[in-house]
């Protein structure tokens, strides 16, 4: 662990202390979510997100490997078996209705974890391989959620499959064979089905795989903050537990509250009725849309209209330009921690950063939801294709230019400060906080990079 | 503070620039709109509500109703749309006893086979699934001017708003608006087709179903077009989702105790926080 005070380990009985030595996995867990993690103490709740994913990811593979008892992954009987599950299988119901809306709340923590990160530049120095390995579960998740709708093989899930797997064939030269690869043939068939199913087990326990890596990373540089001034004394953190299983605790419950109303009371509001029929490879629906949570992406997609062409001769055919437009709007966020360079992290003490994000960013995604959803016709494609040029200029334009000429606000000079206040601090009446001028020593890479370039 | 500002307008032409080349492209198609005669009907798609009592977050099933639904199924439906996914055993769920759940199947005939092996058919059984009325769907087709009754087991969570949806479908068999008359004047039903308003194309191939006095209830309530609408809309219902009023009931228990379990970790969140927070001057 990164910080000296940092709690240490003692077990207490005989027991504890002969696992200690054999294996020392209850000392990992104290040091990784326990008393031996200091956190920044002045968190808010954008913090609790994180640990909320971890939890939905539970869920999610808990009620799975259940489900997944009862499921049958064969064309001829995946509809009726998950009917069997909603009617015969002892509270199927709730299981299957906990997972589909798992999914929904899983991605909708999720999003207001990444927009915690974009907002608070979690991804900066000395942080960005906790980024990356973000970026990377978010998609992992992804192919998840993905080839679990398909799995319930109804309308939306044969047509939905169709429709993703499809743009593999937009490829150049391999795209065509590379589909038919992946697919098992032609269209979603059989083969498809049960390499969905397979894979829709395995992922997420990559995921979880991937979420322990990102964890491991997390700790090296300890948890970021909303002033994004690192920690510099003890008196800038709290111990992980009690202070923050109480608070992620609460809000949990908070959270679950909310997944509850839509388990019981509005299960299929984030579904499409058309998953509701069998799939018919000769039945197109009028219209086929993805899950709400691949919406924005889904628009950024069909926001290409147009081939790209020169002197009538097609470079980039538009499929492949909105492939690869949608794939891009995920991987510019690898590049995030060089696209902005701005030494202040919190989007709090940068006024035009902020500006640019509220009225930028949040809209524009909305605005991708909201046109995702609709028909692939006018305005909508219009609003998609102006969205979609904001969305991309402002990770490799807007970014790059603000972090180079914005004048940031001045930082607090510790956490402690900002929490109580520069005489409160100073003084050391709570938490034992020492004068700002006996400071030891910065962390590795903090050498006053992050004091405001005045 | 000039280079700033610099930086933030030189993003703003940008995509005024992408901007424009947007509209260059794509206000052609859209100044020439060509939508089909039932696009109105599918871009609205508005239905009168039934007033079920299994709306809402307290709703609860009607027994009578389901029965006078599976009533109007059983000689109304059944005739063309198989019901697959339900199964005798099910009715029980309705107010029936075992028993009559019993008899009820037996009234009904299902594939079987005969002591030689030769496909025939026999008396049901409580454990068997509600036949189909076709052996396949080309048997189905053939019988329907080449369409296909839906199996209506799932129809309610198969269609948006479903309940309100089916009941106002089986009552939508109206004249078209004459204002969309006027607006489109080669408007016509084609043969073999029924105008109905609620339906996404607006013609739909199932004849009108429901007149009134058509059956009689087995409680006399008044077969009105009305009353079996809403009733099989209800029953229908019930065969999409059997655990319907058990999940909102169940939904209460699980959100009560959560809100007290979240009340005590508030409580002790603030608790445990007490000492860290700044402290009011």
């Amino acid at each position: 662990m990164s910080f000296a005070w940092a709690k240490q380990y003692e077990p207490k009985t005989d027991f504890t202390k002969w696992v200690d030595e054999k294996l020392p996995l209850p000392r990992m867990v104290y040091n990784a979510v326990g008393a031996g993690y200091p956190v920044p103490r002045n968190l808010n709740y954008m913090w609790n997100f994180g640990v909320l994913a971890g939890v939905f990811l539970m869920i999610q593979i808990i009620t799975g490997v259940v489900l997944a008892m009862h499921y049958r992954g064969d064309v001829s009987v995946a509809f009726g078996s998950v009917e069997h599950i909603m009617r015969n299988v002892n509270y199927g119901w709730m299981l299957r209705y906990a997972h589909a809306n798992g999914a929904s709340f899983f991605f909708i923590v999720i999003y207001m974890h990444i927009f915690r990160g974009l907002y608070y530049s979690s991804y900066k120095a000395p942080r960005e391989m906790i980024w990356l390995l973000g970026v990377v579960i978010f998609l992992l998740m992804m192919a998840t959620a993905f080839m679990g709708y398909v799995l319930p093989w109804g309308q939306m899930s044969f047509w939905g499959a169709k429709v993703i797997t499809g743009l593999f064939g937009a490829i150049p030269l391999v795209g065509e064979p590379l589909q038919i690869w992946l697919v098992g043939g032609y269209a979603p068939n059989a083969a498809t089905l049960n390499r969905f199913f397979s894979l829709h087990f395995l992922l997420p326990f990559v995921i979880a795989g991937v979420v322990i890596l990102h964890i491991w990373a997390l700790h090296i540089p300890g948890s970021s903050n909303p002033t994004g001034v690192e920690v510099k004394k003890e008196s800038d953190t709290v111990p992980f537990h009690p202070y923050y299983t109480a608070k992620d605790g609460w809000f949990l419950g908070l959270v679950l509250v909310l997944f509850s109303a839509f388990v019981f009371f509005a299960p299929n509001v984030l579904g499409h009725p058309d998953n509701y029929i069998e799939a018919n490879p000769l039945s197109t629906p009028a219209h086929i849309v993805p899950e709400w949570y691949f919406l924005p992406f889904y628009a950024i997609l069909r926001a290409f209209t147009g081939d790209l062409a020169l002197f009538g001769v097609t470079l980039i055919p538009a499929k492949l330009l909105g492939v690869i437009g949608m794939f891009g709007s995920i991987l510019v966020w690898f590049f995030l921690p060089w696209l902005d360079k701005s030494p202040v992290r919190s989007g709090s003490y940068r006024p035009a950063f902020k500006k640019f994000f509220w009225f930028g960013l949040v809209p524009t995604m909305i605005i991708l939801t909201i046109c995702g959803g609709a028909p692939a016709e006018q305005p909508y494609v219009l609003i998609s294709q102006l969205a979609t040029a904001y969305y991309f200029i402002h990770f490799l334009i807007v970014l790059p230019i603000i972090s180079q000429i914005e004048i940031p606000k001045p930082l607090p000079f510790s956490i402690t400060e900002a929490v109580l206040g520069k005489n409160d601090a100073a003084g050391g009446t709570d938490g034992g906080g020492e004068k700002p001028e006996t400071v030891v020593k910065p962390l590795p890479g903090d050498e006053g990079s992050l004091q405001p370039a005045e | 503070m000039t280079i700033r500002l610099g930086g933030m307008l030189f993003g703003v032409v940008l995509v005024a620039i992408l901007m424009i080349w947007s509209f260059g492209v794509d206000t052609l198609n859209y100044s020439t709109p060509e939508k089909p005669d039932y696009y109105a009907y599918q871009e609205e798609n508005i239905h009168p509500a039934g007033g079920f009592s299994f709306d809402g977050v307290g709703g609860k099933w009607d027994n009578q109703q389901l029965q006078r639904g599976y009533q109007v199924y059983k000689e109304v439906c059944k005739s063309c749309h198989s019901l697959k996914y339900v199964a005798f055993r099910n009715l029980v769920q309705l107010g029936y006893t075992e028993d009559e759940a019993r008899a009820e199947a037996a009234s009904w005939d299902v594939p079987g086979l005969d002591e030689y092996g030769e496909a025939t058919t026999r008396p049901a059984e409580i454990t068997d699934y509600f036949p189909s009325p076709y052996p396949n769907e080309v048997a189905a087709r053939a019988a329907n001017n080449n369409a296909y009754p839906p199996d209506l087991s799932l129809i309610t969570k198969a269609r948006p708003d479903g309940s309100n949806y089916v009941y106002s479908l089986l009552q939508g068999y109206n004249e078209p608006d004459p204002e969309d008359v006027k607006k489109s004047p080669d408007f016509e039903t084609p043969s073999g087709l029924y105008f109905n308003e609620y339906f996404y194309n607006i013609n739909i191939a199932m004849p009108p179903q429901l007149y009134p006095d058509l059956i009689t209830y087995a409680d006399g309530t008044e077969a009105t077009q009305e009353q079996m609408a809403q009733d099989v809309a209800a029953f229908l219902t019930w065969t999409a989702e059997p655990s319907l009023v058990q999940r909102k009931q169940t939904g209460w228990f699980v959100i009560g105790f959560l809100l007290f379990a979240t009340g005590l970790a508030f409580l002790s969140y603030k608790q445990i926080w007490a000492g860290k927070k700044k402290k009011k001057a």
